[in-house]
């Protein structure tokens, strides 16, 4: 039981963090199967994002373990930590792509900061990896100069620049019109794919997510509620599963914020 | 006996205390971290130089400016004075001198607070807020070896050049009010302020001042930066705390290194 999965490459064993007083996961574990496109579902506020941040070893839980590829990324040092991020790769919510560098010099940065790379060869690189995502053509801009969608594309070839085993993305889906939010779609599932890696994909966005990925998990207020494949998280009877995979206003997930009893607010008792 | 608010008044006082030393104990941490980490800016010089041209080079002309206007004020208040003893010809030592010793190291630094400080809070501040400093960690770069510490460098190199720079247009401004415009004797000027002004004494510690100023401008403005709330108006504020912060510690860094280097003299 103790030994790690050698089938998961990110295994996640009765994991207990918050921040002071407040629990955000509280005993959560689950498995993500190498090869796959894993997504972690939840309302906002659930601690899908917060589960990221202790794959990559940002921030360390109070209890459980967090195996990456088996080993515990919360006892690591920073040397192996540094290490194992090498093998990861983080798309972030807005791209997060350093806006003092150009798009060439974003997707060629971690070739340049951990590689002895010839720059000819970083070039070529760099080329092939935008044209993977559809932009050689714009390596000349800033990023200021990009639209949203073009932004999370070239934050995705700067991810994927050192072919990582593990690429977490981090709400791909929010704020993006319908063309580029089907661009973005299809590269998860093509890139993860084409590069023989494992994705995690954290997500609020259930049809879109539900297209491509191969399994999902269910966090609610801090706990895993349900798991499944899309097809069985589409039947589920379980009324959080339901209301949240259907977009229902109310349900077991309130739609209002906890309170006083209204009569007595609008003090007509 | 005591009290409710005047209770809460001490507690507040006590709260605020031990607030504002856990953030000295966090800035001096990062202070020591941004230090440890300097390998990698001194390995590729090319990123101190990057950061030179942002904080030095762009801070010229407002430094120079500045400076020219300086000395000009001091070329006539000082012959406004030194008239009434008969000793004009004393001009260029006191032009000189004030510059050197004060008001080089201390007007440059302010300037630079406000000029490249605020700038570099507010870069931080917002590399931070929009997660580039932490898709940096993500990516197996440390942001601070890689973002803080050559400016840290960029910030220490260029600050005695400038406060250089401020007093060589101070002198030439003194020069342009005193001996041009009002008519002082130019031999006397240069001659009297050659042998007054001390290298060891006087520029010398003119250039530790700057020095000094320099470190710890650019040490608050990181620390500022680097510790803002990933916010518009965590940003806001922290810059707002960077000029305040760093005009207050050039002042009083300025009267303790006075104090020991001219305490005889």
């Amino acid at each position: 039981m103790n030994e790690p999965d050698p089938t998961a490459l990110v295994e996640c064993r009765d994991l207990v963090f918050g921040y002071g007083e407040r629990v955000v996961l509280d005993g959560v574990s689950f498995k993500v199967p190498r090869g796959k496109v894993t997504a972690l579902m939840g309302a906002s506020g659930g601690g899908k994002t917060t589960m990221l941040r202790l794959i990559g070893g940002q921030v360390r839980a109070q209890q459980g373990r967090m195996l990456f590829d088996g080993s515990d990324v919360g006892r690591m040092d920073a040397d192996t930590l540094y290490a194992a991020r090498r093998r990861m790769g983080m798309l972030f919510q807005f791209g997060a792509l350093f806006t003092d560098l150009s798009v060439y010099d974003n997707v060629a940065f971690q070739m340049r900061e951990h590689t002895d790379l010839p720059e000819s060869m970083v070039h070529d690189l760099v080329m092939m990896k935008l044209h993977a995502v559809g932009l050689r053509g714009a390596h000349r801009l800033m990023p200021g100069e990009l639209s949203g969608g073009m932004a999370r594309r070239v934050a995705l070839a700067r991810v994927t620049a050192l072919d990582p085993m593990l690429i977490m993305y981090d709400e791909p889906f929010t704020g993006l019109d319908p063309i580029s939010l089907g661009v973005i779609r299809n590269l998860v599932r093509k890139l993860n794919d084409a590069l023989g890696s494992t994705s995690i994909v954290v997500t609020h966005d259930v049809q879109e997510a539900l297209d491509i990925v191969d399994y999902v998990y269910y966090l609610s207020e801090g706990v895993m509620v349900a798991h499944g494949t899309p097809a069985e998280m589409r039947a589920s009877k379980d009324p959080q599963v339901h209301q949240f995979v259907w977009g229902e206003a109310d349900g077991p997930v309130a739609y209002q914020y906890p309170s006083k009893n209204f009569s007595e607010e609008l003090e007509l008792v | 006996m005591f009290n409710r608010t005047s209770i809460i008044n001490v507690r507040n006082v006590g709260h605020h205390a031990i607030e504002s030393l856990l953030r000295l104990g966090y800035a001096t941490r990062f202070f020591a971290l941004t230090l440890l980490n300097s390998g990698t800016s001194f390995l590729r010089v090319r990123l101190i130089i990057r950061e030179l041209y942002f904080t030095g080079v762009l801070s010229m002309i407002i430094i120079l400016i500045s400076g020219l206007f300086v000395g000009m004020v001091l070329g006539y208040q000082g012959y406004q004075t030194l008239k009434t003893y008969g000793s004009e010809s004393a001009l260029g030592v006191l032009v000189a001198l004030s510059l050197v010793r004060e008001l080089g190291p201390v007007m440059s630094a302010l300037l630079f607070a406000s000029r490249a400080g605020s700038a570099m809070t507010a870069e931080i501040g917002l590399m931070k807020a929009t997660e580039q400093l932490s898709a940096m960690e993500m990516m197996a770069v440390d942001p601070i070896a890689r973002v803080v510490a050559p400016r840290f460098w960029a910030g220490v190199i260029s600050m005695p050049l400038l406060a250089a720079m401020f007093s060589a247009m101070g002198v030439y401004g003194g020069y342009l009010v005193g001996v041009v415009v009002i008519g002082v004797d130019e031999g006397s000027f240069w001659s009297q302020m050659q042998s007054a002004v001390d290298f060891r004494e006087d520029i010398v510690n003119g250039v530790i001042k700057s020095v000094v100023f320099g470190i710890a401008v650019t040490w608050i403005a990181l620390f500022e930066g680097y510790d803002a709330p990933p916010t518009a108006e965590g940003v806001s504020g922290a810059t707002t705390r960077t000029v305040v912060t760093s005009s207050l510690a050039i002042l009083g860094l300025d009267f303790i290194l006075t104090a020991f280097m001219f305490r005889g003299a």
